[in-house]
């Protein structure tokens, strides 16, 4: 099959290189150079080059006509809509200047296609002309960098400075939240506080108590079968375990110690889930960190976007506007869900980090809040 | 030093291997360029086949992948790979060292009227390194754990930890050598052309006199000089932190259920680092495209270009914004929001001078007597493309509108159109245009006609639709597109999609025929086939040591004099002096 396809290929090439010889010898016997281009080329090519515009510029309106109802998921954030107007504002600007441009360029293909023994003008500069197309588009980039600043200024820095206070926590390849409780503070975190059901790292009394015991409970049973066993090899590994394990038995006990008594207390009260729960119409503060590399919180019908880096702290605030009851109706479409995907490539698993996100009344927030456990309570 | 340069013997070795005449190490960059191009497109054919057919099995990604796509259907971590490496050859290797390697050797010391390059044996050195970088890159691609795999951008910690990703590691530690002496090989050649067209200009050739051609590789290897030595820098700290166990780039991680020992470094230092290059990077692959249009479409539009001293302008003022732009591709990396209201500012300020230039080669159009060699056909096309990636980057360059674009489709069909497509068209309609110039013989016509208009085609028909997609939000260096229902209804696209990026991948194999048949076979060309003007045409078409057999021209005029009023034919070449009365432009 393969050798086949090779002999086809080859069969192809050498029948092309003889039609090109054919023309080659017969463009000598006719005392001309087959390469130049004649007038004939510009004529045909130019007529193409027109045709071709007209194929690009339709293409472009069919796609989007026939697309549009892929586009931009409805925006379901207060500031969604704003960059939803941004958005369309700088589309007309950029569309406009696309379907003026592009068929110009092309049209003047077509238009001044050479001819035998025509003369092009001889027109170098045009100062005034050059003035003018510096400063149009000077303009006009002062408009939509002015509105872009505003946009973007009033995302990042909201006038209203409460909010509830959720973590979003990424690792390959998947998402946890954690909820601030009662307080509505969210307690310190470490990574080298992770272990058992406290997969965030939390930092609190009870978390420390449950991982010392854990610590204490590996190092017993490592040295049982240091006790039981013959095998010097093994053995010696096991104790360079127990060494690490004495190592970051001391590491929890600082951090517990380093963290102050109040940060201690906001820790009390957090909840740790698998899915993020938002009331709708309530600003809400995301707060972002990933465990191992660098992930991205992306969330295309909040238009939400922010990476998850692991040694710090990013943070995204927004207001939902829409439940996902009110979604599934307007889009006709019983499954929907609102979701949080994975945008920066993190390994094999990329394509499928994702978490469901659920957008509620404020009753319906509260009452699941409320069924939930606290870390302290599942721990203990 | 022309006796020297003259006749004297050479071998096989000397002539066509370890040659230090810039007119056979420009021919050696481009063989080395298409054949990894080749490579580079067939990787991204590859992986199409698999994003658009997620379920289904294609025996042609085992018969090239083996192991790697059992039954045809491909492993994640390998889409990743190929996604990686694809974007690697085609930025640094095809279209940075491929197309300045190209062009700036073969024309700088032509367009001159120097002898040479300033250092011959650099340029050798040059070439050679390049050629090293390229085949331990492609070593790589045979690592059992499979090459680099976290994007051509290797941000850390996914590049640092081979527990993150399998790439990450012997792979990586390939691709960060590879990259190093490439970087290595760029500079000396980018030094070299600097100093060649600073020093070596023949008498009357000022710099008001350059062909645009020159004035863009000149800034583009004064770009090179100042950014890649920064990329060596982050690579560099990246090659600690893999194995010296610094922490310039690392904290606080837990992985594979240890914590690493690292503290206190951050992944958005690398950022920086790496997009201080990465920025410009896009200019040093642009610019030498423009250069070359610039004059092509001038010489075919047998008319000056319009406003010559506003292009010079316009690639300097692109040249120094491109240095202070660079963190548009971190607005939600977590900076802080008021550098990116900053970036957004700088950004968006680069439309200026680009709008100056689309503006100024369709003035240069006007009223023309356009000659549709192949060279030109692909020069109108780098405008349209020029054009409407620029548009698009408008965008992007919003910080408020890019959180909800950034790493979607959207930003891949930008940056293809804006600089993967219009450098390649710019690296086409030069290779038409001086294919007299190298091998002193002309590529076919009508085979050039062709692979045109299936290359823009197709190539418009790949990267278009990508906006539509991530105006959808469907996420780049995704395997699959499976697990969310809400992009089920993207499949029409993305099969569309591929199909069309396998019509413009086949279409290169035209160029590939007309490329070696035309070595062998073309028809003989005569010393100035088009009509041109620069002091290229005026050497034999017999390449010789020293490039002219007497003395080098002198220069008289600008490059522009096509149609000028009161002359009796339509060109007039630099080296000839201005008549009696005449007026200089
Ligand atoms: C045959 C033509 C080409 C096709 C079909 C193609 C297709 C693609 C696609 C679909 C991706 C995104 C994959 C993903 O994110 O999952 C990609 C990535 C990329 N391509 Fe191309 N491409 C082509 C030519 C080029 C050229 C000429 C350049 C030169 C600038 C280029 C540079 C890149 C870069 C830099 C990336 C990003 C790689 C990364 O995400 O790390 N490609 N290509
Ligand atoms: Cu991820
Ligand atoms: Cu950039």
């Amino acid at each position: 099959m393969n050798f086949l396809i090779i002999a086809l290929i080859v069969l192809a090439v050498v029948t092309v290189a003889q039609i090109l010889r054919v023309f080659e010898l017969s463009g000598k016997i006719n005392n001309q150079d087959i390469n130049d281009v004649t007038d004939e080329d510009n004529d045909r090519q130019g007529k193409y080059l027109l045709a071709f515009s007209f194929v690009f510029v339709g293409s472009t309106i069919a796609m989007t006509i026939g697309w549009w109802d892929l586009l931009l998921p409805y925006a379901s954030s207060v500031h969604g809509e704003k960059v939803d107007n941004l958005m369309a504002i700088s589309m007309i600007m950029i569309g406009v200047v696309f379907l003026i441009t592009q068929p110009v360029l092309f049209y003047f293909s077509y238009k001044y296609r050479g001819v035998n023994g025509r003369k092009a003008t001889f027109y170098a500069h045009n100062t005034k002309l050059e003035f003018i197309w510096t400063v149009v588009p000077a303009l006009a980039l002062t408009v939509l960098i002015s509105y872009g600043l505003y946009v973007w200024n009033g995302i990042m820095d909201p006038e209203d400075k409460d909010s509830i206070q959720v973590e979003v926590y990424a690792k390959q390849f998947d998402w946890t939240a954690r909820y601030a409780g009662a307080d509505n503070k969210l307690g310190r975190a470490n990574v080298r506080m992770v272990g058992g059901i406290n997969s965030l790292g939390v930092i609190s009394t009870s978390a420390k108590d449950a991982r010392i015991a854990d610590i204490d409970a590996d190092i017993a049973m490592m040295k049982q079968q240091i006790a039981e066993s013959s095998n010097a090899i093994k053995n010696a590994k096991r104790e360079k375990t127990i060494a690490g394990l004495v190592k970051s038995r001391k590491t929890v006990i600082a951090l517990e110690l380093q963290t102050t008594p109040a940060d201690l207390k906001n820790a009390e009260d957090d909840i740790v889930v698998k899915e993020l729960h938002l009331p709708v119409g309530k600003q809400v503060q995301l707060n972002f960190r990933s465990q191992d590399i660098i992930h991205s919180a992306y969330m295309p019908h909040f238009r939400v976007q922010m990476n998850c880096v692991p040694g710090a702290h990013t943070q995204f605030i927004f207001i939902p506007t829409q439940t996902t009851a009110e979604m599934k109706e307007q889009e006709n479409n019983p499954d929907f869900e609102f979701i949080l995907l994975c945008n920066k490539i993190c390994g094999a698993a990329h394509y499928n980090m994702q978490m469901k996100v659920v957008v509620e009344t404020e009753e319906e927030y509260n009452k699941w809040i409320s069924e939930q456990q606290t870390l302290t309570a599942s721990l203990n | 030093m022309s006796a020297e340069h003259g006749h004297h013997e050479e071998n096989f070795v000397t002539k066509y291997i370890f040659s230090m005449d810039h007119k056979m190490i420009a021919k050696q960059f481009l063989v080395t360029a298409i054949i990894m191009a080749f490579i580079g497109m067939a990787m991204s054919l590859f992986f199409r086949l698999q994003i658009a057919w997620p379920e289904e099995g294609f025996p042609i990604l085992e018969t090239f992948l083996g192991d790697w796509a059992p039954d045809g259907q491909m492993d994640p971590n390998i889409y990743l790979a190929l996604v990686t490496i694809h974007g690697t050859i085609m930025v640094f290797f095809v279209l940075t060292a491929g197309l300045s390697g190209t062009f700036s050797n073969l024309l700088i010391p032509l367009q001159i009227g120097a002898r040479d390059m300033a250092s011959g044996f650099l340029n050798m050195v040059s070439y050679w390194l390049f050629f090293i970088s390229s085949v331990i890159m492609l070593i790589s691609l045979f690592v059992e754990t499979g090459p680099a795999s976290a994007g051509w951008t290797i941000y850390p910690p996914l590049s640092a930890l081979p527990q993150a990703i399998p790439g990450s590691g012997l792979g990586m530690t390939l691709w960060l050598v590879s990259m190093t002496i490439f970087v290595i090989s760029s500079s000396i050649g980018s030094l070299n052309y600097i100093v060649t067209i600073l020093n070596l200009r023949t008498k009357g050739m000022a710099m008001s006199r350059l062909p645009l051609t020159m004035w863009a590789f000149f800034v583009t290897a004064v770009i090179g000089v100042l950014s890649f030595p920064v990329l060596v820098a982050a690579v560099l700290l990246l090659i600690f932190d893999r194995s010296m166990a610094t922490s310039f780039y690392l904290s606080d991680i837990l992985i594979g259920g240890e914590v690493l020992n690292f503290q206190g470094g951050s992944p958005v230092l690398y950022e920086h680092l790496f997009w201080f290059l990465g920025h410009p990077e896009v200019y040093i692959v642009l610019l030498p495209a423009l250069g070359l249009t610039s004059e092509i479409i001038s010489t075919n539009s047998r008319k000056p270009i319009f406003g010559y001293k506003a292009m010079i302008g316009s690639i300097l003022g692109i040249a120094f914004l491109s240095f202070i732009v660079w963190a548009h591709h971190m607005f939600v990396s977590g900076m802080s929001p008021f550098l990116g209201g900053v970036f957004t500012f700088t950004t968006l300020l680069i439309a200026i001078p680009s709008a100056v230039k689309a503006f100024n080669y369709i003035t240069t159009l006007w009223k023309g007597n356009l000659q549709f060699t192949p060279a030109m056909m692909f020069s109108i096309g780098l405008v349209s493309t020029f054009i409407t990636g620029g548009l698009t980057g408008l965008i992007l360059g919003d910080s408020a509108l890019d959180i909800n674009v950034h790493d979607t489709y959207f930003v891949v069909g930008h940056f293809h159109i804006v600089m993967g497509l219009s450098a390649v068209f710019g690296m086409f309609a030069g290779v038409y245009h001086w294919f007299p110039k190298m091998y002193g013989r002309m590529m076919n016509k009508k085979l050039g006609y062709l692979h045109f208009w299936l290359t823009i085609l197709g190539a418009y028909g790949t990267f278009f639709p990508m906006h539509y997609l991530g105006l959808a939000g469907l996420p780049r260096r995704y395997y699959s597109n499976t697990a969310f229902p809400m992009f089920d209804n993207l499949t029409d696209i993305n099969e569309i999609v591929t199909i069309c990026a396998i019509v413009g991948g086949l279409a290169q194999f035209i160029f590939l025929f007309n490329y070696f048949y035309s070595i062998f076979k073309g028809p003989k060309a005569t010393q100035n086939p088009w009509k041109s003007n620069t002091l290229e045409w005026t050497t034999p078409v017999e390449h010789i040591h020293g490039n002219w057999p007497g003395a080098i021209p002198e220069v008289y005029r600008w490059p522009y004099d096509y149609s000028k009023p009161g002359a009796d034919d339509d060109y007039i070449p630099q080296n000839v002096p201005l008549k009696d009365g005449e007026e200089a432009h």
